[in-house]
């Protein structure tokens, strides 16, 4: 602990806010009755509202401003306490690797859109490059497992590399179209490909690694845990990876670069920002980063076909950045937990999920434009004073 | 008195329109020099073509003994001619010290291996930037040194004026384009920036300016030397007391009295 006062008080709301968040979560993923799980929902949203009326949620942003770094080894601790809790529930272990999978290749959308203003209609095409490239490698070679979680980043941002003439030449929304339109071709190409499977898609194998294999079930002391531990344990060291790789990015110079570019192209080019040069780094990267996520949630589902990748998904995940709050990896965290966890546990709407995801951008849009969790101005080291 | 700046035989068409016709203009190291003309003569598309948003249709720019003819904007900038713009174009959304690094480019590290792996650094680096542009927010406004982190658009035109001036600044060019300082402010503003303006001279006696201005007071008080424009045409050149007595000028410009 530091001696300064002002910055011992700031861990507070912040540390308070995790654990009633967490609380919550297990709550909610552990109810089964419909009318318990409603009630839950309608709860939450009130006592969200009622912090913001009484403003307790200020001093809970501050915190997470000021000490980031302490707050956010509390919320892995946290992450492991909820996967701890529902150590032999495949399901609800799923919903949870599923929530960081979407929130590392939603942070991968955030390098292009957050920060670039690129904006990626084919996320879930990228994501699906990634699994099946680990569904091919997986049976195909003996490509160790964490290798091939690499080459399936990198094989997206390879394929995406061929988006970047159009990219690079056009502007706004016209740069998006031709993302819609790859998302488009990438899904034909795959469904007409018998290679690699067609419509029915391929089985991918589960992750191997050192000999200890994913996808069996494991006990420790004598306690019966799911095989979706180890897949959990690997999804969050990526996501913990990818949250710092993003967080010192958008707090440097280059994250000044892809602000600026995005803002005013104009004005970043008369003090010599190179467009191009950046605008490759960030689509490239946040390829790369939806690639790796695609790929380990290949071998969690062990299943990949080209319905699962479809324009649709891609929509999901970016209205889990419109809906976070652009440029925000505290908030695209809170919107993947709402996006991927609602729909599932309400089964009543499970059909009307779309509905649901449009509905909730609209509003967005309308009342909270910044999304749930604003963007705050960049602080290079948080904490820091002249 | 050496040449900084040349430009011979100039023009930029625009469709049916010539917005520069065959402009000869020098400037001259650590002069000042007024850009004036009434609106449309081609005071902002000479800015533009210098700095290489608009390739020129004819003609040769020279700049420090190098030629310039069609370079980009980013190669203008790194030759070290920086600028404002007539209509501010700050990030409104960003800090005061992200608008003002954002015009330091050229002299920060964007290795993207340093930013993002060698954090300790490129913690020297920034703090080493934080003093520099502290200090030179400090000679434009005291407030605004203190508040380098609040973003810009919640800011008066004023020092968002200010600002664009300390982001054009920040990487020491040896060319200062000021387009229209004044636009949007009152009459004490703009001498109170204008004051500021000629306080950073007097730290920097390198720097040349352009300045284009519609506010005579300004141009009379600052410039060594005015260029006067009639529809992408020089029409006349000297100290401000020599060209506002020109006949041609008045009619042009000024208003006969």
């Amino acid at each position: 602990m530091t001696s300064d006062p002002n910055k011992r008080i700031s861990l507070l709301p912040g540390l308070a806010a995790i654990v009633l968040a967490t609380a919550y979560l297990i709550a909610l993923l552990a109810a089964e009755k419909q009318n318990f799980i409603i009630g839950l929902l309608v709860a939450g949203i009130a006592a969200v509202l009622a912090a913001q009326w009484f403003g307790w949620l200020a001093p809970v942003t501050r915190s997470f401003n000021e000490r980031e770094d302490a707050l956010g080894v509390t919320a892995v601790i946290a992450a492991f306490a909820i996967a701890a809790y529902f150590h032999d529930n495949h399901f609800v272990l799923l919903l949870v690797i599923t929530v960081v999978l979407y929130t590392v290749a939603t942070l991968g959308l955030n390098i292009q859109f957050g920060y670039a203003g690129i904006l990626n209609f084919a996320g879930a095409s990228f994501f699906g490059i990634g699994a099946y490239t680990s569904a091919v490698l997986n049976a195909h070679t003996t490509v160790p497992h964490l290798l091939v979680l690499l080459i399936g980043g990198l094989l997206a941002a390879l394929i995406g590399s061929l988006l970047l003439l159009p990219v690079l030449r056009t502007r706004g929304h016209y740069a998006a179209l031709v993302t819609i339109a790859f998302a488009i071709l990438l899904k034909t190409f795959l469904e007409v490909n018998d290679v690699l499977g067609g419509p029915q898609g391929l089985q991918v194998k589960g992750m191997k690694l050192f000999g200890w294999s994913f996808n069996d079930n494991f006990e420790i002391a004598g306690i019966d845990m799911s095989f979706y531990l180890s897949y959990f344990v690997l999804a969050m060291i990526l996501l913990v990876a990818s949250f710092v790789l993003v967080r010192r990015l958008e707090r440097s110079w280059v994250g000044l670069n892809l602000d600026a570019l995005r803002l005013d192209e104009t004005a970043a080019q008369c003090f010599g920002l190179d467009l191009s040069r950046w605008k490759i780094t960030s689509f490239t990267l946040g390829n790369f980063l939806i690639g790796i996520a695609g790929a380990l949630f290949g071998m969690v589902g062990g299943f990949v076909a080209p319905n699962n990748y479809t324009f649709a998904d891609s929509l999901i995940l970016v209205s889990i950045l419109l809906l976070g709050g652009i440029g925000n990896p505290w908030g695209l965290i809170v919107a993947t937990i709402i996006v991927v966890v609602v729909p599932e546990k309400l089964q009543t709407i499970q059909e009307y999920r779309f509905f649901l995801y449009s509905a909730l951008v609209i509003a967005v849009l309308l009342f909270r434009p910044e999304g749930l969790l604003p963007r705050p101005v960049r602080r290079y080291f948080p904490g820091w004073r002249p | 008195m050496s040449t900084l700046l040349q430009a011979k035989g100039l023009s930029r068409r625009f469709g049916g329109v010539l917005a520069l016709d065959n402009l000869d203009l020098s400037i001259n190291r650590n002069e000042i020099v007024g850009l004036i003309g009434p609106n449309g003569s081609g005071k902002t598309t000479f800015f533009n073509v210098v700095t290489g948003i608009y390739a020129p249709s004819a003609g040769q720019i020279t700049f420090n003994g190098a030629d310039l003819t069609g370079a980009s904007p980013r190669a203008v900038y790194n030759a070290g001619i920086s600028r404002t713009f007539q209509r501010s174009r700050l990030s409104l959304p960003l800090s005061i010290f992200d608008n003002i690094m954002i015009g330091n480019h050229k002299r920060l590290n964007q290795g993207l291996w340093f930013n993002l792996m060698r954090r300790k650094a490129f913690k020297a680096e920034f703090e080493e930037n934080y003093r520099a542009a502290t200090k030179l927010a400090e000679i434009f406004e005291p407030r605004l040194a203190k508040m380098m982190f609040q973003p810009v658009g919640a800011l008066p035109m004023i020092d968002r004026r200010r600002i664009e001036i300390c982001r054009a600044l920040v990487s020491q060019p040896k060319l200062l384009l000021l387009d229209e300082p004044s636009a949007g402010m009152t009459h004490e503003e703009t001498k109170a920036l204008m004051d500021d303006i000629m306080q950073v001279r007097g730290l920097n006696r390198d720097l040349t300016i352009v300045i284009v201005e519609h506010e005579m007071g300004v141009i009379e008080r600052i410039t060594d030397r005015c260029v006067v424009l009639n529809f992408g045409r020089k029409i006349a050149e000297g100290p401000y007391r020599e060209v506002a007595a020109d006949r041609e000028v008045q009619e042009a410009y000024l208003g006969v009295a």
